[in-house]
C-alpha cells in the first residue's frame, strides 16, 4: 500500500509497510500511482500523454521504480500481521505505571475528563503506603523489562508532593536491589510550582509535562480555579522559572485546544512568545455533544492550522530557533521497531493506572469505570478477560484500520477514544483518524523540508 | 535515479528480527495522556 500526497510543492511517496518515504518530481507521483495497479506499458503512455517527456525517459522512470520495488521500498507486501497476532498475549509484563496521586485539584477546569481530579468519585490523596506497595508491584510484574516508567498524576499531584517525594526516593532505593531504571515523570497545572519542586523534579523528574492552553484568554475560559478566577496570571510566571532551570532536560508544555480556539496555532505562538519551545497541543476529548467537542465543520480549519504549524516550524528552523512538537517528532532512522508499531499503545497490559486506594485500570482515562476495574495493587490484575481484550487491540484489530495507510504510524489508534466514540475500545473514533493522518503527514513534510534534501524536478518550476 | 530521492528510513522488515525488546517509553506515558501515535517515540535500542 503506499499513500501519495502534496505539501507546499513536495510531491511525497510513502510506502506503508516498507517504511519507505519518497520525494518525487510530479512525473514519478503520477507513474508511481498508476503503476500499483496498471501495467508497465500502459503508465509509460499515460506518461507520456500527460507530461510530454519521451518514450527512454519514461522507462527509465518505470525501471527506478522497479528497482525499488525489488529493494522492498515500494509497494511492499504486510509482512506483519501475524506477529500482531500474539505479540502481546504470550507474555505480559508490566512497564509502566500511572499513580493518581491525588483525585483533587486546585483548579476547576470545565472540560477536565477527569471532572476536577475526582474522577466520578469522591476526593482522595494516595497514601505513602499504597504508593510504596504499587512500586513493588510494577517491579513484581515487570519481568525483564529493565526501564520502568512512574507518572505522578492526578488531579493535581503537587497536591500530594510530599508523597510523590517520599516515592521517588523509594523507588530510587528499589531500583537498585532489582537492577531496574526507573524513570518518574510528572504533570502538573503550575499552581503549586515553586522553587522546591522545580528543584526536585529537575533532579529526580525525566520529564514534566506542564498543562496551559496557550493565549490568555484561552487558557481561562477552562482552566479556573473554584472562585472562578482565570489561573494563565498565576501559572505562567511558574512555568518561566521552571523551564529557565530545566537546563536540558525534557519538559512539554501542553495544551489542549477545542472548538473554542480551533485557531491553536495562535495558541503556539503564544507559548513559544513566553519562551516555551517544547509543545504539545491536543484536540480536546469530551462527549460529542458538548459545546465545546471539535465538530465535523471544524476539520477543514484544524488540517490548515497543522499546516500552518510545519510551515511555523521549518521557518523558525531555517531561522535557528527551533522548536519542538510533540505529534511532530518523527525520528525516521531511529524510530520504533515494527513490534512497537503494530503492538498499540500498551493500555491494559504493559501500562496501567493506579487509584489513590489501589486499585488498576487499564490507563488513566479508563479510571472511575467501574465495567474497567481490572484489579488492585494488593491482589493483581484479576479481570483477565479485560486485559486480552486490550491485549488483542493493535494496528491488525479493527476493520477500519485495515486499509488505512497510516497504521504503521498509529498502531491502532487510542482505546479510550475508541470506546467514547463508538462505545467498544476495539471500534474507531473516525475524526480522531482524520487528525492523526493529517498531523502524520505534516511531520513528514517538515521532516523533509528540514532534512537539507532536494525534491526532484522543484528547480524548474 | 533523477525523479525520486529516497529518504533514509528505518527498515520495518529488517527491525522484525532485531526489535521487540520493549525497553522504550509507553507511548502515552511520555507527553500528552490522550492519544496514541507510536510514530513519534524514540527506539530505546537505536537513538542512543
Ligand atoms: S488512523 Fe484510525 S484507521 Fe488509521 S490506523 Fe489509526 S485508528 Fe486505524
Ligand atoms: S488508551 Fe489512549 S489514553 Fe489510554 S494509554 Fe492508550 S493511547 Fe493513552
Ligand atoms: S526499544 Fe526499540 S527495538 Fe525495543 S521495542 Fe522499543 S522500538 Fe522496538
Amino acid at each position: 500500500m503506499i499513500h501519495c500526497y502534496q505539501f507546499d510543492g513536495l510531491n511525497i511517496v510513502l510506502d506503508c509497510y516498507s517504511g519507505s518515504i519518497h520525494m518525487v518530481d510530479k512525473v514519478a507521483y503520477d507513474m508511481i500511482q498508476w503503476y500499483e495497479t496498471e501495467p508497465a506499458e500502459e503508465v509509460i503512455e499515460k506518461a507520456i500523454a500527460k507530461h510530454g517527456i519521451t518514450r527512454d525517459d519514461a522507462q527509465e522512470c518505470i525501471a527506478d521504480i522497479d528497482d525499488l520495488k525489488t529493494a522492498g521500498k515500494l509497494y511492499a507486501p504486510d509482512k506483519y500481521e501475524h506477529l500482531a497476532k500474539d505479540f502481546r498475549k504470550k507474555n505480559i509484563k508490566i512497564k509502566a505505571l500511572c499513580l493518581h496521586v491525588a483525585h483533587t485539584c486546585n483548579l476547576n477546569c470545565s472540560y477536565c475528563f477527569a471532572s476536577q481530579g475526582k474522577y466520578h468519585g469522591e476526593r482522595a490523596i494516595m497514601s505513602y503506603e499504597v504508593g510504596k506497595r504499587a512500586i513493588d508491584f510494577l517491579i513484581e510484574n515487570s519481568g525483564f523489562h529493565k526501564n520502568l516508567d512512574i507518572d505522578f498524576f492526578g488531579g493535581e499531584p503537587l497536591m500530594n508532593w510530599d508523597v510523590c517525594k517520599q516515592l521517588v526516593a523509594y523507588g530510587r532505593e528499589q531500583e537498585k536491589i532489582h537492577n531496574k531504571n526507573i524513570r518518574f515523570t510528572l504533570t502538573t497545572n503550575g499552581v503549586l510550582l515553586d522553587d522546591e519542586v522545580t528543584e526536585f523534579a529537575n533532579k529526580e523528574m525525566h520529564n514534566v509535562v506542564l498543562s496551559l492552553d496557550g493565549r490568555k484568554e484561552v487558557n481561562d475560559r477552562f482552566r479556573v480555579d473554584y472562585a472562578g478566577n482565570g489561573s494563565y496570571d498565576r501559572i505562567v510566571p511558574n512555568f518561566q522559572k521552571f523551564v529557565a532551570k530545566r537546563g536540558n532536560l525534557s519538559y512539554y508544555m501542553r495544551g489542549t485546544f477545542t472548538h473554542y480556539n480551533i485557531d491553536f496555532v495562535n495558541d503556539i505562538k503564544q507559548m513559544l512568545d513566553l519562551g516555551f519551545n517544547e509543545l504539545s497541543m491536543e484536540p480536546v476529548v469530551t462527549d460529542p455533544s458538548s459545546p465545546s467537542a471539535i465538530t465535523k465543520e471544524d476539520l477543514p480549519v484544524v488540517f490548515e492550522q497543522y499546516e500552518e504549524l510545519a510551515r511555523l516550524m521549518v521557518e523558525r528552523y531555517n531561522e535557528g530557533r527551533p522548536f519542538t512538537f510533540y505529534h511532530y517528532m518523527l525520528d525516521l532512522t531511529c524510530g520504533p521497531c515494527i513490534y512497537k508499531r503494530i503492538a498499540g499503545c500498551g493500555s491494559g497490559t504493559e501500562y496501567l493506572a493506579v487509584t489513590p486506594w489501589g486499585d488498576l485500570y487499564p490507563c488513566h482515562q479508563f479510571v472511575g469505570d467501574e465495567a474497567y476495574k481490572m484489579g488492585s495493587i494488593y491482589d493483581g490484575v484479576q479481570n483477565l478477560e479485560l486485559r486480552d481484550k486490550f491485549a488483542s487491540c493493535n494496528a491488525y484489530s479493527r476493520p477500519e484500520c485495515k486499509d488505512c495507510w497510516a497504521k504503521l504510524y498509529c498502531s491502532g489508534g487510542c482505546a479510550a477514544n475508541s470506546y467514547h466514540a463508538s462505545g467498544d475500545i476495539n471500534g474507531i473514533y473516525e475524526m480522531g483518524c482524520d487528525i492523526f493522518r493529517k498531523r502524520i503527514e505534516c511531520a513528514i513534510a517538515v521532516k523533509l523540508l528540514t532534512s537539507g534534501l532536494e525534491q526532484p524536478g522543484q528547480k524548474e518550476e | 535515479m533523477t525523479r525520486i530521492v529516497t529518504v533514509e528510513t528505518r527498515d520495518l522488515e529488517k527491525s522484525a528480527k532485531e526489535g521487540g525488546c520493549g525497553e522504550c517509553q509507553t507511548s502515552c506515558q511520555s507527553a500528552c495522556k490522550t492519544s496514541c501515535g507510536v510514530a513519534n517515540q524514540p527506539c530505546e535500542q537505536l537513538s542512543k
